[in-house]
């Protein structure tokens, strides 16, 4: 690393020339496929076949099941966060690495472990039975498959917003009579809201990619379990220009959700 | 001199794209075969007895969907056999002029229903399946164990309403063994590899409706040799032995 001088205002430390080799191979690594898929579409047809029955079906119901994950996500995931962040008690290095853990986990696993918990004979099955809730097969299974792979990225995004505000202002606060409540509603979310916000953009955008978790526990049924992805999948086995075109459309939500998250991250502290 | 033969062979399939042609034709070094997944328990254990009785080669499986198959064969995917679970997807491969001479048939396959082995339902007869509150899985339409499905449908004249509509077989299986649905419709085949897990209900409607499994040698393959061997094999006394027990019926 090349030395800064403080005299004679700042130098800029540049880069090594030859790191922009290996940096420009790997993004034509990640560009040249989207390229490709470009290049693949039959733009004649684009429009109708974006818009068959099926597409505009699978398309609403991801959005609609998205939504409703992020929802969830952020109810249950900005306490957890909190707690990971603030929480002081034996064992929460411990607990926080278990709850992360569907971050590397692959989603057809997330799938099996959802299907033996919430399936009919897996193990709340017997009692959701009695009290007359079916999630298999329903727009349900969608959701909770969506929002156990979509969890822990909030949770970290927040987490990592908390720690890096510190917990100055929430003493300051406290010192001068604010109930804890009163302080994490008027200083300590206030302060991390940009961290939440790309956090319930991240988790939107992994919902709206979900496949495994989703096909192994939810099914595949227009309408009610066929969201995108599957639809994707499916689309492959006859019609490969229909397939091409709806991925297009999910590479460019997922564009125009990254572009707003990282204008986002400008203006925020994560 | 067998191992540089094998050396050899590999060494084609690699330069592929260079025209490598190996000319002595020996029954031995690789063959690559693409089959479909319902294949995968009934040719791995026909390649392990081609390597037997072939000292010197060596039978690689690239086992997935018939159509994924053949996308991969257009695609310049290397391959010496195609193994394929119906008619639609080897008539694909053989248009694209991937195919050497002409596939033969060395397999048939039915639809049979499945239930978990313990169910309060009561089904004898396809039509049972179109009982209130029963949750049936399926195969989508566009995979060819929902397109025998759906022509089931017709020749019965019972219109099943599917809770799932699945994108491969196993999938509708695995519906059925966790205990998620009370039935569904998958290959006789299928059902017999996953024994007592399932319990089978054949019906008569499901003999209407037959898939072919063709197999053919690649135009592609640089060992044509131990290719039409394997295909030999397959479809010779000692493969149909193999394929019967899995629950193939003969071509």
């Amino acid at each position: 690393m090349r030395k800064t001088w403080r005299t004679g205002g700042i130098v800029e430390v540049g880069l090594p020339s030859w790191i922009y080799v290996p940096a420009l191979a790997g993004a034509l690594f990640i560009l040249a496929p989207l390229l490709a898929i470009l290049l693949k579409i039959d733009w004649a047809q684009f429009i109708s076949l974006i818009t068959s029955e099926s597409s505009l079906a699978a398309m609403a119901l991801s959005l609609k099941t998205a939504t409703a994950s992020t929802v969830v996500c952020v109810l249950v995931g900005a306490p957890m966060a909190l707690v990971l962040a603030r929480g002081n008690f034996p064992g929460l290095r411990a607990l926080r690495a278990l709850v992360l853990l569907p971050l590397v986990l692959p989603p057809v696993v997330g799938g099996i472990a959802l299907l033996y918990t919430f399936g009919r004979q897996g193990l709340l099955g017997h009692q959701l039975d009695v009290l007359g809730i079916q999630i298999a097969f329903s727009t349900t299974a969608v959701v909770l498959a969506q929002s156990f792979v979509s969890l822990p990225f909030l949770v970290i995004s927040l987490e990592g917003a908390l720690r890096s505000a510190g917990s100055g202002y929430d003493h300051i606060a406290a010192t001068l009579g604010a109930r804890p409540t009163t302080v994490l509603r008027t200083v300590t979310l206030p302060l991390v809201l940009p961290g939440l916000i790309s956090g319930a953009v991240l988790a939107f955008a992994r919902s709206l990619g979900e496949f495994g978790a989703t096909l192994t526990f939810a099914g595949s049924l227009q309408g009610v379990t066929r969201t995108l992805p599957l639809e994707i999948y499916l689309q492959r086995e006859t019609d490969a220009d229909a397939a091409v075109a709806l991925s297009l459309l999910l590479i460019v939500v997922a564009a125009l959700i990254v572009i707003a998250s990282a204008s986002r991250r400008l203006t925020g502290p994560l | 001199m067998k191992p540089i033969v094998g050396v050899i062979a590999v060494t084609c399939v690699a330069a592929v794209a260079a025209g490598c042609s190996s000319s002595p034709q020996d029954t031995d070094g690789e063959v690559l075969v693409f089959a479909a997944a319902s294949l995968k328990s009934t040719f791995t254990e026909l390649g392990s007895q081609f390597e037997r009785d072939h000292p010197g080669s060596k039978v690689s499986f690239n086992f997935a969907g018939s159509s994924a198959l053949v996308a991969q064969l257009q695609q310049g995917a290397p391959a010496d056999v195609f193994a394929s679970a119906d008619n639609t997807n080897m008539a694909k491969a053989v248009n694209a002029g991937l195919v050497a001479g002409d596939p033969i048939d060395f397999a048939k396959n039915t639809l049979v229903i499945v239930t978990p082995p313990v169910t309060s339902w009561r089904i004898d007869s396809f039509a049972d399946l179109i009982q209130p509150g029963i949750q049936i899985v399926v195969c989508a339409p566009p995979v060819p164990c929902g397109s025998a499905t759906e022509e089931v449908e017709k020749a019965t004249g019972v219109t099943l309403t599917p809770v799932s509509e699945e994108s491969a077989v196993t999938d509708v299986l695995g519906k059925i063994t966790t205990g998620q649905a009370d039935a569904g419709l998958v290959y006789t085949t299928d059902a017999a590899a996953a024994g007592d897990t399932v319990t089978s209900i054949p019906f008569p409607e499901s003999s209407g409706v037959v898939n072919t499994y063709p197999i053919a040698v690649l135009d592609d393959s640089t060992n044509r040799a131990a290719a039409q061997d394997f295909v030999d094999l397959v479809s010779g006394p000692q493969g149909q032995k193999v394929l019967a027990a899995a629950g193939f019926a003969a071509p």
